[in-house]
């Protein structure tokens, strides 16, 4: 277990351990993480404004477009359940496209981020 | 969920041989989950034991787990009956539910995984004054998780003495259930910590996808497998034709104008925003080894959750075709009794009256489980906090010792368990389902915003981290007391008076983006700033390099 009680969140690193902070600097502008950063984020932001702009339309037109929801396509089925059952199915997908792009893009940058922080002689368990 | 308007009748519906298995069934449940509790008490020694279960589950383990902790009563009974009662309109609490999963896999899950240690705060105080921001976010912990146990506890107490055939008028039966529901909560958390906490929510996972699907498949072969029949009988049964199988019964119905509308939107927000802001799934993450493990759980448990709110489309729909609005809300006028009433029916139509006695015997045991799964991570959340946070934060400054430290969890456990029991005996005759509703509304508005900045945004600091917060909390708490759940109603909290001037039963729409503005303002108006350390979080946060390891033992 970490010793140091430092500052709450993080022990094990930073605790006022020398050059720390420069550490991490360097580890945040290096090119490897500024390519993690943009690829993490080029994939998450746009995907929460879609997912969630796609979600407000589902509450939206539960609220106000009422007859295209009642509109029936198969039977009884009409475009409310259908609407719903997207919503599960885009669901599943987003988690399943997002779950590829962090195996493919994210985890192989972050494996040698975190190697090469290693490497550096401060990163898990080498100071302490 | 309520308990008042139980016929007398319902009792009487309940046989003595039913309410025999249905005591086997939960004595059984309770026996299973002390024995392992108590075996899990001997594997917890450190506070990362206590608290994050050694940070040892495995990803499928976790992801039952946080199904286990998520799935509420209000899930399995709640959205049951109100698609029972009001048809398609329960669906939307089904969707809102499980697309704010998308919210915690993307944006929380993995950076909170790699830079905190044991609660929300860790991640939200990381670069700010740790004294400031962790007695917020504790106290915000303690309010979501003390309203969700209200709820779910006051449930309990009606939902047991129905499924005995006690009647619910009976007050000293409903504060007995409380009691034990208690009690046993306390046990599960003070024991067996976060090990024992999260063995009782995998029992329970597998108990509720068990019963549900089997259900389901009853209710889908009684149609031979036909949805459209299904719905078909559903509406014709329902007496209220297509508009069953439509939106607008029971949410934003055309009665209530644009209000209810904007109402229904407020909702929707708060649903799909206030998952990732709630503490008792946030800890969850800190249980598995790496960040990738804690993705690997999102990932089971939105299949699990997923899988789970579609079959609650069956078991609304089955009960409205099959028990028949009115035998249910004469039962129960939330319909709370929806599920455990179709369980009879199935198993009466498919394997005669044994058959229909055991599968209720069965609902009812899992109704129970259920909630006794939810009410431990809830308390095991608050008293975490409350130990970690304020106890060896702030009012140690760090300095306290591990054993005092998971000592005070241990007893924050028993008080705040003691205080939910004590709250919800008062409480039992009232009408307190809008504290669901009301949990994920605080959850959207101030932990969220907090958590988001935190992570996102450079600038942020302590003085934004504790605007957002109580910003949050106190419009989110506010517009409710305010509003007509709490007086002005014939279905309000208070009947006698009426103080309400806010129009809308949930304040989602107004208090999330008071709680996102206030992190704002609050931060602009401080000239804190610590660039080192959000340099430190972000590498840590994405590249888990510093992260918290797994238990070595």
């Amino acid at each position: 277990m970490a010793r140091s009680k430092a500052r709450g969140g993080s022990t094990r690193l930073s605790g006022g351990q020398q050059g720390s902070a420069a550490h991490y600097n360097a580890l945040r502008d290096s090119a490897d993480f500024r390519q993690l950063r943009a690829s993490f984020r080029g994939f998450v932001f746009p995907m929460t404004a879609a997912f969630l702009a796609w979600y407000l339309l589902y509450v939206v037109c539960s609220a106000w477009a009422r007859d295209f929801m009642g509109t029936q396509l198969l039977g009884v089925v009409n475009v409310a359940f259908v609407f719903g059952l997207l919503q599960f199915v885009s669901t599943f997908l987003i988690a399943w496209l997002y779950a590829r792009h962090a195996r493919s893009r994210l985890d192989p940058l972050a494996d040698r981020i975190a190697h090469e922080a290693g490497a550096l002689g401060d990163g898990r368990g080498g100071a302490l | 969920m309520s308990g008042d308007g139980v016929l007398a009748a319902a009792a009487s519906d309940v046989t003595g041989g039913q309410r025999g298995l249905t005591v086997a069934l939960f004595l059984v449940f309770v026996a299973i989950t002390l024995y392992i509790t108590l075996r899990a008490s001997r594997q917890t020694k450190t506070a990362a034991d206590f608290y994050a279960g050694g940070r040892s589950f495995s990803p499928v383990q976790n992801g039952l787990a946080i199904g286990g902790d998520y799935m509420s009563a209000a899930s399995f009974l709640g959205i049951a009956g109100i698609i029972a009662l009001y048809g398609y309109d329960g669906f939307l609490y089904s969707i809102g539910f499980l697309v704010a999963w998308l919210v915690a896999l993307l944006l929380v899950a993995e950076l909170l995984r790699n830079s905190g240690r044991y609660t929300m705060a860790d991640v939200v105080a990381f670069r700010m004054r740790q004294r400031p921001v962790r007695v917020a976010a504790s106290v915000s912990t303690i309010v979501v998780s003390i309203f969700y146990l209200l709820a779910q506890m006051v449930g309990a107490g009606a939902l047991v003495a129905l499924l005995l055939g006690i009647s619910s008028d009976n007050d000293t039966a409903k504060a007995l259930t409380i009691v034990v529901v208690g009690l046993l909560m306390i046990f599960y958390v003070t024991v067996g910590g976060m090990k024992g906490t999260t063995w009782v929510q995998i029992v329970k996972a597998v108990m509720l996808m068990t019963g549900t699907t089997l259900i389901t498949l009853l209710v889908l072969a009684w149609v031979g497998f036909s949805v459209n029949e299904l719905l078909d009988r559903a509406a014709d049964r329902s007496g209220k034709g297509e508009a069953f199988l439509e939106p607008g019964l029971r949410y934003a119905t055309e009665a209530s104008g644009l209000t209810g509308k904007l109402d229904l939107l407020s909702l929707g927000l708060a649903l799909v925003l206030g998952t990732a802001g709630l503490p008792h799934i946030l800890i969850r993450f800190y249980t598995v080894p790496t960040a990738r493990d804690a993705r690997r759980s999102v990932i089971w448990a939105i299949g699990i959750i997923g899988v789970f709110y579609l079959m609650t489309i069956a078991l609304g729909f089955g009960a409205a075709a099959f028990v028949g609005s009115g035998a249910i809300a004469e039962q129960n006028p939330g319909g709370n009794t929806a599920a455990p009433q179709l369980a009879r029916s199935v198993g009466d139509h498919f394997f005669g009256d044994t058959g229909g006695t055991v599968l209720l015997a069965v609902i009812a045991a899992v109704a129970f489980a259920t909630i006794l799964a939810v009410v431990a991570g809830l308390t095991l959340a608050s008293s975490s906090s409350f130990a970690h946070d304020v106890y060896a934060s702030v009012l140690k400054r760090g300095e306290a010792a591990e054993g005092q430290e998971v000592r005070v969890a241990r007893v924050s456990a028993f008080v705040i368990g003691a205080v939910a029991i004590v709250l919800s005996i008062f409480a039992q005759n009232l009408n307190v389902a809008f504290l669901v509703a009301l949990a994920f509304a605080v959850a959207a508005s101030g932990n969220l915003p907090a958590i988001l900045y935190s992570l996102f945004w450079s600038r942020f600091n302590t003085s934004g981290a504790v605007w957002a917060i109580y910003g949050g909390l106190v419009s989110a708490v506010t517009l409710v007391i305010f509003s007509p759940v709490v007086s002005g109603k014939e279905t309000s909290l208070f009947t006698g008076s009426d103080f309400s001037w806010f129009p809308l039963d949930n304040p989602g729409i107004v208090s999330i983006p008071v709680g996102f503005v206030c992190g704002w303002l609050g931060t602009v108006l401080s000239k804190e700033r610590d660039d080192d350390r959000y340099a430190e979080l972000e590498v840590r946060s994405l590249t888990g390099h510093g992260a918290e390891g797994a238990a070595s033992h």
